[in-house]
């Protein structure tokens, strides 16, 4: 898969002809350094953005085949994300938040499933809170039941843990880890946090757009 | 994981509940506000409308006592009543003229009426024989010796029933009270008391002379062919100076006057319309901007296009419903605010309001909502996915001017429909866009010059200067909203009052105040020796030949030939013709040469400038009329300019001496008659029962007070205009609310004061406040001018204190008003703009 971006007169070439294949359950940690393009291949790998050359195949459906519209569906049936800088909609209380994908998918117990996995990541008495009254660490752990309420067979995280402390974010990754293994979630972690690459079962490094190294354990 | 989409049903639900947590989040508050407004502005004057339409429409037969009215001025030919009775159809007459009434030294213009037997032929007549009696229909015409008069004329002449009234030369008993009769609502402004008598008894009088205004009325009515084949006959037959009405065109005095009442009205709505839709459209481009990330996170969660665009669209019909149906609410009320205000001038019953109206405020509520909020919606469901990585990655262009056409052209087109005429709504939509189209490049002219001249102002110019200059796009529409707002309240406060007080100026204050009309030339001598031996100055007399325009320049004319009404109506009138004199001109003459010695007995006129212009004859044309039967025709040979806002007696037409002595004439003069000798005039009349006194001060103060209540119904409907001017302040400072937010965060970080952040802010508020101010105030002006000079024909003068005054209140109160609306900012600590922001 290759990307490129036009910048006035020259064309620049973000990711180099990458190809790699991901498992079922796999938790993988994509590293590099900034500018490396870890977050294009990201958006890629979740459709969130078009290759310039080559696709992405998940659970056998090319993604780049489908039209705009076909890969939302498709995200949201079987993909979720947690974002470096949460993205909630401030709008909305944290249950509202965490209620959205289930309410886009039609589900019909929105409202407890939401409760139900807002009290998993241990906000239960924060229910009605708004963004702007949680702490980061909080805002985050809603993201992350957001990503997990609608049942995803896949999970984007980029810098998950970008914008907070070492603790909270140690405690979100644990979360991750924990909901990768009881659901069989496969994980997708951009970072450059080393400690939690090292936890990762497999880690795919990138640099200048190349992938340089590719290491399971 | 199911694959299956949201049904219907499901879609509206999330929407509703989407709905439901934008609102509470405050989102689309503005945006209801702004259309209750603008809806409720709409029905209030589509309901008092629609209530007068319909009131004229089911009371026509009560307004014209017939189904058919054939008027003149000259008694009309048997051929009309016979042809009416051949067809079948039944028919009565009456003749109606003012007069003075006289009771115990006292004296009254009244409208007289006498009737045939068999009036009225439609709609209710009902008396009293007592004051506190029980009001019945008497079935018959006034006895002869009797009269019935109303109400007015009772009290204001403290009759009571019995009491020997004067009319001309005889007495009648006063045997009744008329509670209710037709053709009584006889005008928008409703001047004399009236006063009903038999047919019989009118050639006793000795009130009917030549030069007397007589109306001559023949009722006809009966089944529809024969009223429809009868209608068919009149309009062949009838001659100059007659006319046919029926309940299609019954009473246009009244439909004309409340026309340019609804005129007006119609006007301040639209206004409320334009500002409302700036509103919609500021509050529709700051939901977009605020929605932005919520479509990015919905498009990333799952949600295709489609729905988006579905969800949203749904919302906003639904705000749409509700908004629509709260301002239809405050239309219903306010309605039965401007029916009681305007009571007085409307004098018709007004049935309950019906339906239509709500149907028109809807149509308008959703016309303009949909014209702002649609395109940028549309825009909303293409926002990239990827934003939610790269917040970098901006709105879909959007913030362009294509994108708001649909909404200009939507308003435009709300303008045109309301203002139910083309000229007028033309002119409002010209000078809006004129004054929106120079703001904005008033804008972008002054950002330019002031970037170079603001570098070395303060730091707090600097950077108020640097703010609009960033946010350049952001400045042009805040101005311009700001400016179209401030020309509403300029135009309908400072250039309404100048209006108004340039129409009262035009009245001068020791003015005669009495005509004194229908004086025959046998009494010329007696009232003038009348006057000189009550030692008050005998006004000049002047003589009055009526004569109706056949031809010019040997062509014979119509009233059709004329596009104009005035013209129409004084062609098809009787003019009044007089002679002079003296040879000394009185009136500057403009064109051509006044008459002298040698034009005594030559067939010559003077005409007055301005009705020559009116119904186009010039310098050396000859007019021919026929003044009692015979033709006159005669050249002119000046044009004179008058003044007709002095209260004297002036004419269109005047002849040398010699020419018009021979035709019958009567006199007329104008006099001041000082409070004091009010008295005088009963006397008058007393011992001149036919002439009649008209007291200018009491026409005058009764017009007035019809003015004042328009005035005031109008400005009932201004305070929409007002609030929505005060929306477009608000929803303007709202679409720059998160960017202040943060440059406030960040100025605070950097250490900057509360007070140098005001004064930052209030640096840039006065700014946009005075150019808008300025701005406003000449659109103000100019549309004022436009409206006087082409709608209302009233003079205007254009005064640039209205200017000055724009820029001071313009500044001052955007300062205000702008840091009112963001104090909020000032208070935000920095942390959590940032949290919020990231």
């Amino acid at each position: 898969m290759t990307k490129q971006v036009f910048t006035g007169t020259a064309a620049l070439t973000i990711l180099h002809d990458v190809s790699l294949e991901i498992g079922r359950g796999e938790a993988v940690a994509i590293v590099g350094a900034s500018g490396s393009g870890k977050t294009t291949l990201l958006a890629l790998l979740a459709g969130l953005d078009v290759p310039s050359a080559g696709t992405v195949h998940i659970d056998g459906v090319d993604l780049f085949a489908l039209d705009e519209d076909g890969r939302a569906r498709l995200r949201r049936d079987r993909v979720g994300f947690v974002f470096q800088s949460f993205q909630l909609l401030p709008a909305l209380t944290a249950l509202e938040n965490v209620m959205l994908p289930l309410e886009l998918a039609g589900k019909p117990d929105a409202r407890a499933r939401a409760a139900d996995w807002l009290a998993r990541v241990g906000l239960e008495p924060r229910l009605t809170h708004y963004p702007r009254q949680l702490s980061g660490g909080e805002q985050q752990r809603v993201a992350v039941a957001r990503a997990f309420a609608a049942d995803p067979r896949l999970l984007f995280a980029d810098e998950p843990t970008g914008n907070l402390d070492s603790a909270t974010g140690e405690e979100i990754i644990s979360l991750m880890f924990e909901l990768n293994r009881v659901a069989r979630t496969t994980l997708l972690l951009v970072t450059h946090d080393e400690d939690l690459a090292q936890r990762c079962s497999r880690r795919i490094g990138l640099a200048a757009g190349r992938l340089t190294n590719d290491e399971r354990r | 994981m199911n694959g299956a989409d949201l049904g219907p049903v499901a879609v509206l639900k999330l929407a509703m509940r989407m709905l439901a947590r934008d609102w509470r989040a405050g989102e689309q508050r503005l945006l209801a506000l702004a259309l209750i407004v603008a809806v409720g502005s709409v029905t209030t004057v589509a309901f008092f409308a629609d209530r007068v339409g319909r009131s004229l429409t089911s009371e026509a037969s009560q307004l014209l006592g017939a189904d058919l009215v054939v008027v003149s001025d000259k008694p009309l030919a048997d051929r009309f009543p016979q042809t009416a009775q051949r067809l079948g159809l039944s028919t009565t007459a009456a003749v109606r003229f003012p007069s003075m009434a006289q009771f115990a030294g006292r004296t009254l213009l009244a409208e007289v009426k006498a009737v045939a037997p068999g009036y009225p032929l439609r709609g209710k007549l009902r008396i009293r024989m007592a004051e506190n009696g029980a009001d019945f229909a008497p079935g018959k015409a006034p006895s002869p010796g009797e009269v019935w008069v109303d109400d007015r004329l009772l009290r204001r002449l403290d009759l009571k029933i019995g009491s020997r009234l004067g009319l001309g030369e005889r007495e009648f008993t006063v045997a009744a009270m008329v509670s209710e009769e037709p053709e009584s609502s006889a005008g928008f402004i409703n001047l004399g008391p009236r006063l009903m008598m038999n047919a019989v008894d009118l050639p006793s009088t000795g009130l009917i002379q030549p030069g007397s205004r007589v109306s001559y009325r023949l009722f006809v009515a009966g089944n529809a062919p024969a009223i429809a084949s009868f209608r068919e006959f009149a309009a062949q037959a009838i001659g100059p100076g007659q006319r046919v009405e029926d309940i299609r065109d019954a009473r246009p005095e009244i439909k004309s006057a409340l026309e340019r009442a609804e005129r007006f009205l119609g006007l301040s709505a639209l206004m409320t319309v334009v500002l409302a839709g700036v509103a919609v459209a500021l509050a529709a481009r700051r939901y977009l901007q605020r929605h932005l990330d919520a479509c990015a996170i919905m498009r990333c969660l799952g949600a295709g296009q489609w729905l988006i665009l579905a969800l949203h669209v749904l919302q906003f019909v639904m705000i749409g419903l509700i908004a629509g149906a709260a301002g239809c609410a405050v239309g219903f009320v306010c309605q039965f605010v401007l029916a009681t205000v305007l009571a007085p001038v409307v004098s018709v019953t007004l049935p309950a309001p019906g339906l239509r109206p709500l149907v028109q405020g809807m149509v308008a509520g959703f016309v303009m909502l949909l014209g702002f909020a649609l395109p940028p919606l549309i825009a909303l469901r293409r926002v990239p996915t990827l934003r939610v990585l790269r917040r970098d990655l901006g709105a879909p262009d959007s913030s362009g001017l294509s994108a708001y056409l649909l909404g200009v052209a939507a308003v435009a087109g709300l303008v045109l429909w309301q203002a139910q005429e083309l000229k007028l709504g033309l002119y409002v939509l010209g000078g809006v866009m004129g004054t929106a189209t120079a703001c904005a490049g008033f804008t972008l002219l002054v950002l330019y010059l002031l970037s170079s001249l603001g570098r070395s102002a303060g730091l707090n110019w600097r950077f108020g200067l640097a703010n609009l200059r960033r946010h350049r796009a952001g400045s042009i529409v805040q101005v311009t909203a700001l400016g179209l707002g401030m020309m509403a309240l300029i135009l309908l406060t400072l250039v309404r009052a100048e209006l108004l007080d340039n129409w009262r100026n035009s009245l001068p204050v020791d003015a005669p105040n009495r005509f004194l009309v229908n004086v025959q030339p046998d009494q010329v001598t007696e009232v003038t020796q009348f006057f000189s031996a009550n030692g008050v100055a005998p006004p000049q007399l002047f003589p009055m030949v009526r004569g109706r325009l056949l031809e010019i320049n040997g062509k014979p004319m119509s009233s059709h030939d004329y596009a104009e009404d005035r013209a129409r109506r004084l062609v098809d009138r009787e003019f009044n013709l007089s002679w002079v004199q003296s040879m000394q001109p009185d009136k500057p003459v403009v064109e051509g040469r006044w008459f002298d010695k040698r034009d005594a007995g030559m067939p010559v006129l003077s005409v007055e400038e301005g009705i020559a212009k009116t119904i186009g004859v010039k310098l050396g044309d000859t007019m021919t009329y026929d003044i009692a039967g015979s033709r006159l025709t005669a050249k002119i040979i000046s044009l004179r300019k008058v003044d007709w806002d002095s209260f004297r007696v002036n004419f269109f037409v005047v002849a040398p001496p010699g020419v018009l002595e021979k035709f019958p004439a009567s006199y007329v003069t104008s006099l001041h008659l000082p409070a004091a000798r009010s008295a005088l005039m009963d006397d008058l009349v007393k011992r001149f029962p036919n002439l009649l006194v008209i007291d200018v001060a009491a026409i005058l103060a009764q017009v007035q007070r019809m003015m004042d209540q328009v005035v005031k119904a109008i400005e009932f409907v201004f305070l929409f205009s007002i609030a929505a001017g005060l929306l477009v302040l608000f929803a303007a400072l709202g679409s720059t609310h998160d960017e202040r937010e943060f440059d406030a965060a960040v100025m605070r970080t950097l250490g900057a004061s509360s007070r140098q952040l005001r004064t930052v802010q209030a640096a840039e508020f006065a700014l946009i406040g005075a150019l808008a101010g300025l701005l406003a105030a000449i659109g103000a002006s100019a549309i004022g001018y436009v409206l006087a000079d082409k709608v209302l024909n009233m003079p205007y003068a254009i005064s640039p204190s209205v200017w000055l005054a724009g820029l001071l209140v313009g500044s001052a109160g955007v300062t205000a008003a702008g840091l009112l609306g963001t104090a909020k900012v000032l208070r935000t600590p920095p942390m959590q703009v940032f949290r919020s922001a990231t």
